[in-house]
This record gives structure tokens, C-alpha cells and sequence, in this order.
């Protein structure tokens, strides 16, 4: 028997449920993504664990720029993460999953 | 051979492009360091040089086994004892970056203090054909040039231009130092901004926002900075606007600058959830308020514990039980003890001369008197303070921020003490006060230390950076040299006659309560990674994810 996988778009929360410049956690399935809404008002979702505490924490952190770059830093241990790729900024060794997120109408959806 | 190392990898990319770049290149890969520093099961490993050289006539093998703590180090050096030629760390690879930087050099003492006391990052003496960073094989040489020609100022301006630390990061510490001692032996001042999004200290930062009167990160940025700010800032503005009086840390934009225990008003701990605090005014407490800790803790299944400060920290709840727990709390008539905020912890004090045999002043009532006086004032760093009622000093006084202690006249005054890391007793300030002197030069001291000091910098850092240091403060409190005493026991006044419970105002605001959820999707949604385990009848978190079951490699 062969089984197929088809990512779909998943509904997550009405856009204003995101704070302006700060993030939310998600259940989708069984994993936990961060989402997050930035001062201009685009949209990131990364995976919840931080990899350096081992805790669901990512959503919970303070967004900002790093060289223009949009970063999220782990409430932890304050480690940064870019937020269009999921790479560790003070540790390139670390990185998170990233997904792919939209807008819908005033809906968020997020493909994982 | 296959090398699962990034150092060799970009050594023969190197190689390749060089040869299609160039068709008679005559580069080739001749093998790489091998040295490595990985995490395994959540147990530090690291290998420098070649490890198993003490198989060779010429050199010998130093090692160290510690069943008991898990930790094996093994060390090679040569014939002589002299020079370094590689080393294993188990358990315990702390001084890696500075054994590694040996390798192949002479060491700086004997294998066996390398051993035990060489964790610390050699400094900017090493020799200039050192390898600092083998990821990317560059040199302390290297380093130095580039920090001289390319006017580097900070640890990433290096990692950028050199690429030293920028792969597996482990020689950083190394790098911070020859970039120190570099800047040290040039005389260059390193630069006081706050971080890469404004270039003011954080005192300058409070003067531009008190003098122009700004009420929102958004408009300080596009005015005096650069980008949309970080977690060094963010929280650094949002503690300057709630000094000022800006109203509650979570409405409006002020939302967003807060770090996590803010953001949440209570302390994340090691599994993301959170203990809470209630206040507990100079440790005094009625037998009614204690039961009812003692109900919500065991209702919600808290880890509970007695703190340092004379109150009783309840760990273990999620995002979601915080709401449900202070409704019990604030109804029973606690509110918050700001032991997640830089501000004021906790006045402690000794049962003073009501009961006790010693006593010359009544030291619970002044601790009460002023714990409610600066609750919830914002600062610098966190504040402590304690009473004790006669020379015996049983509540630490001396240890604190502003610590007073009684005499048979009146009060004596101790400022900028400190507990932690580094110990500092507080210097008597002022002797046999009244109350009202008492309560006059406190509220000066804390309000021209929330105006001048830096980022996360205690009273007692600040005070022996302040010029002129006790005698100066006490030209400004006392006698007003600088002319600021009106405005700043009238900020004081602004601080006493605005404060209002976080916890309370929090519990009223619908909007506030709907951020407190593990999941935006799932409001009821228990966080399923979230589990404890019980250890002396009550329970300990558990880590089911991370790093403990990931190998981490460069």
C-alpha cells in the first residue's frame, strides 16, 4: 500500500489575534509552531523549540532586526533566530524548521 | 576518507574553485584539524591536535578520569612536558578553545594545571601563527592585522571580516579577547551603545525620552535609532517608559517590548512555565493569607518553595492556570511581587523591637512602609533592600541595595550592597535618620540610579563607576549640588501616586487575558511537551525535547 502526504494550508487564528511586532504558538497536528507578526506587519512561522533550551518557547520571544535581517530571540537564553530562515544568528551550527505561512483574507494559514 | 567537519569541507572547496578558476592550480587538500568540540546525549566531547599521539616513542599522555562527575580529559604533550599535540575532554570541555590555540605550541605551565585550571580563554599574548579558529584556519596573525586595518570595534565586526567564530563559534571567548586586548594597546574607548539600533547609553537613551517626552518605542527609534529594534533594547526602552510612568507594561506598543517574564508577569523557568510571586510586605504574613498559598499551590499542583527575600515562590504554571491562580490570589488580597520585573524584589526584614529582646526600632513596620512605597518601580536591574531592627543586623542590610539599619536615635542608611556573584557590602550613606530623612534619601538614591546607570547594571557596579563615588552621591542627595533633588523626589511622588497591581489590572482587561494561552488556536490546550516528574512529594519539570537528544555539531 502506498501512502501520499499532501501539505495543506492550515487555519491558525485571525490576523488581529497576533500582537503587532510579537508572536503567538500554534497547534497544528501534533507540532508547535511559532508564528509571528512584525511591526510592518509581515508574517514568519518557525518551529516552537528552541534548540538550545530544549523548551517550546520560541513563540514567546522579542522580535527585531539584525542588520535589517527580521530575528526572533529565544526568551531562554536569548539566542537570536532569522526569521526568514530559521538559522541561528550566534550559532550557525543551530537552526529551527521553518513554514511556510499567508494571509487569507483576514484569515493565518500555515503549510507544515 | 569522508570528514564530517565543516573546516576541511570549506578547505577543499577552496582547493576546487581554485583549480576551476585556474587551470594549472597546483593547490591541492593535504588533510585538516580535526579538532572538534560536540554535545553527544547532552554530554560535552571535544578532541584537539592528534589525541592518540602518546602511542609514539616522543610523547607522553596526561590524563584525568572522574567516574563520579563523568568526566575524562587526556592530554598529549611532548617528551619534554612542553609543547601541546592534541587532547581528549569528556564531561567537561570547557577550556577547549584555549587548549586547542596551544596546540603544537609551547604551553604556558605544567600538563596538569592545563588540566584543572585552564579554563580560562588565553589572552592576547598567544603566538601570532596560532590557529584561533579551525573551522575557518585563522590565525591570532590574521585577527590581529584585520582588527588594525579594518578599524574592527566588536566580536562581530571580526567574525565578519576574519570569519573566525562565525562556523561552530566554540573560540569565540578567544576572539572577544584579542579583539580586547587589541583595542586596549590602541587606546580605543570601546563604544558605550546600547546595541546595533542606537548609539546612546542607556542614560542617554532615558534623558532623550524624559526631556522629549516619548511615549512609544516606534517613535524613539525612527527618531534617534536605527532598524526595529532587538532584545536588548526593547526591554531596556520598555523598562526607561515604565520608570516614567507610561501606565501598564502590556498595554499598547509597550506589549511588545517586553521580555518573556514581563510579557507574562511572572518568571519563565527551564521547561517554558512559570513560578509566581505574590507579594509578601517585609515578610510579614497572616496565618489566613498562608493557607490560601498553601490552597492555590496544591489546587494547581505548584512546586513550592521559600525564597531568599522572605516570601514563597510557586513554580510549575502554564501560560494558561496564570489568570486562574492570581484571581485566587488577588481575591485573597495579594498582588504582584514583581519578582519577574528589574525592579523592586522585596524589603526583608528581622522581627524587630515589637518582639524581639534587641530590637531599638520597630524594623518590620519601616520594611512594610517602604516595600509598599516602591513596588513596582521599574529599574536598571532589580532592586533589594532589607531592615534590620538593631546592630545585629539579623536581616542582611548590608547586603542589599539600600539597606537600613536601626540605632537607638533613629536609622542608618547602607547603600549599593550586593549578594550574587560578586559580593559587595553596601557603604554607610548616612547616620541616625529620621523617618522622613530616611525616606527623602532612598527615594533620591533609587531615582538618580534609574536616570544614570547602565543596562542590567546594580546599584553597587553603578556606584563604583559613579566619579567621586560615595562622597559625590551624597553632594547630590544631601546638598544638591546638582540642583535635581526637586524633580527627583518629585518623580518619586509620581511613582507612589500612580502605582497600581499588574496582576489586577491585568485580571480586569479581557483584552490582556487573551494572550495568556499555550496556543492561539487551542485557548484550553494544555502545552503537551510541558511534564514533571515528583521528587521529595512535589514535582519537578521534565524536558521530553531538545538538545539533550539532538547531536549537536558544527
Amino acid at each position: 500500500m502506498t501512502m501520499t502526504f499532501v501539505a495543506t494550508w492550515v487555519d491558525v487564528c485571525s490576523y488581529t489575534d497576533l500582537l503587532p511586532d510579537r508572536g503567538a504558538c500554534a497547534l497544528v497536528g501534533d507540532r508547535q509552531v511559532a508564528v509571528f507578526r512584525t511591526y510592518e506587519g509581515e508574517l514568519y512561522a518557525l518551529s516552537n523549540l528552541d534548540p538550545f533550551s530544549g523548551a517550546y518557547v520560541l513563540s514567546r520571544g522579542i522580535l527585531g532586526t539584525r542588520n535589517g535581517v527580521p530575528t526572533v530571540a529565544s526568551p531562554m537564553y536569548k539566542q537570536v533566530f532569522d526569521l526568514t530562515t530559521g538559522l541561528c544568528l550566534d550559532d550557525p551550527a543551530k537552526s529551527v524548521p521553518t513554514f511556510s505561512i499567508r494571509l487569507n483574507g483576514d484569515r493565518v494559514e500555515v503549510m507544515t | 576518507m569522508v570528514y564530517g567537519l565543516v573546516g576541511p569541507c570549506f578547505t577543499m572547496a577552496e582547493v576546487v574553485v581554485d583549480h576551476l578558476l585556474n587551470g594549472d592550480s597546483s593547490a591541492a587538500f593535504e588533510g585538516a584539524d580535526l579538532s572538534t568540540k560536540l554535545k553527544l546525549m547532552g554530554v560535552d566531547v571535544a578532541s584537539f591536535g592528534d589525541p592518540f599521539a602518546d602511542g609514539a616513542d616522543n610523547a607522553l599522555g596526561v590524563t584525568y578520569t572522574d567516574p563520579v562527575a563523568g568526566v575524562y580529559k587526556k592530554l598529549v604533550v611532548s617528551d619534554d612536558a612542553r609543547t601541546l599535540l592534541g587532547g581528549v575532554l569528556v564531561g567537561d570541555a570547557e577550556s577547549y578553545s584555549t587548549l586547542r590555540a596551544y596546540v603544537g605550541g609551547q604551553l604556558p605551565g605544567a600538563p596538569e594545571q592545563m588540566l584543572f585550571g585552564g579554563t580560562e580563554a588565553a589572552g592576547g599574548d598567544l603566538p601570532g601563527a596560532t590557529v584561533i579558529c579551525s573551522c575557518n584556519n585563522v590565525t591570532a596573525e590574521k585577527i590581529r592585522c584585520d582588527i588594525a586595518e579594518h578599524e574592527l570595534r566588536d566580536v562581530p565586526a571580526v567574525k565578519g571580516c576574519t570569519r573566525a567564530g562565525s562556523s561552530c563559534g566554540s573560540c569565540v571567548p578567544l576572539v572577544k579577547k584579542i579583539l580586547d586586548a587589541e583595542l586596549a594597546a590602541a587606546g580605543i574607548e570601546v563604544s558605550k551603545a546600547i546595541c546595533e539600533h542606537f548609539e546612546y547609553s542607556r542614560a542617554e537613551l532615558f534623558d532623550i525620552v524624559r526631556v522629549r517626552g516619548i511615549t512609544a518605542f516606534s517613535r524613539l527609534i525612527a527618531e534617534h535609532g536605527t532598524g526595529r529594534g532587538c532584545d536588548i533594547c526593547k526591554p531596556a526602552v520598555a523598562s526607561i517608559l515604565a520608570s516614567l510612568g507610561n501606565g501598564h507594561v502590556l498595554k499598547g506598543e509597550q506589549a511588545a517590548l517586553q521580555d518573556t517574564n514581563d510579557q507574562f508577569l511572572a518568571n519563565m523557568q527551564k521547561n517554558g512555565t512559570y513560578s509566581v510571586v505574590p507579594r509578601i510586605p517585609g515578610g510579614e504574613i497572616t496565618p489566613d493569607k498562608l493557607i490560601v498559598i498553601g490552597e492555590v499551590a496544591r489546587d494547581f499542583g505548584l512546586y513550592t518553595k521559600i525564597t531568599g527575600g522572605q516570601r514563597i515562590d510557586l513554580f510549575g504554571a502554564r501560560v494558561e492556570q496564570l489568570p486562574q491562580i492570581w484571581k485566587r490570589l488577588v481575591d485573597a488580597g495579594f498582588e504582584s511581587g514583581h519578582a519577574y520585573g528589574k525592579s523592586l524584589r522585596t524589603v526583608k526584614s528581622c522581627v524587630g523591637s515589637t518582639w524581639c529582646r534587641y530590637g531599638v526600632q520597630d524594623s518590620v513596620g519601616m520594611a512594610i512602609n517602604l516595600e509598599l512605597r516602591y513596588r513596582g518601580l521599574r529599574a536598571p536591574h532589580k532592586l533589594k533592600s532589607a531592615v534590620s531592627g538593631c546592630a545585629r543586623e539579623c536581616a542582611e542590610a548590608q547586603s542589599k541595595d539600600f539597606g537600613i539599619i536601626a540605632t537607638e536615635k533613629g536609622w542608618n542608611l547602607y547603600l549599593s550592597g550586593n549578594g550574587g556573584m560578586r559580593p559587595r557590602h553596601a557603604d554607610l550613606f548616612a547616620t541616625d535618620l529620621t523617618d522622613e530623612q530616611l525616606i527623602t534619601y532612598i527615594d533620591r538614591f533609587l531615582m538618580f540610579y534609574i536616570r544614570t546607570a547602565d543596562r542590567l547594571q546594580r546599584t553597587s557596579v553603578w556606584m563604583e563607576s559613579l566619579e567621586g563615588g560615595l562622597d559625590y552621591l551624597r553632594e547630590v542627595i544631601v546638598d544638591d549640588r546638582l540642583g535635581i533633588c526637586a524633580e527627583l523626589d518629585a518623580a518619586m511622588a509620581r511613582h507612589v501616586e500612580t502605582y497600581s497591581d499588574e496582576w489586577n489590572d491585568t485580571l480586569k482587561d479581557p483584552e490582556l487575558l487573551r494572550r495568556f494561552v499555550s496556543f492561539v488556536n487551542a485557548p484550553e490546550t494544555p502545552d503537551p511537551s510541558i511534564s514533571f516528574e515528583v521528587e521529595r512529594e512535589q514535582i519537578k519539570p521534565v524536558l521530553v525535547a531538545g538538545s539533550s537528544l539532538e547531536v549537536i555539531s558544527k
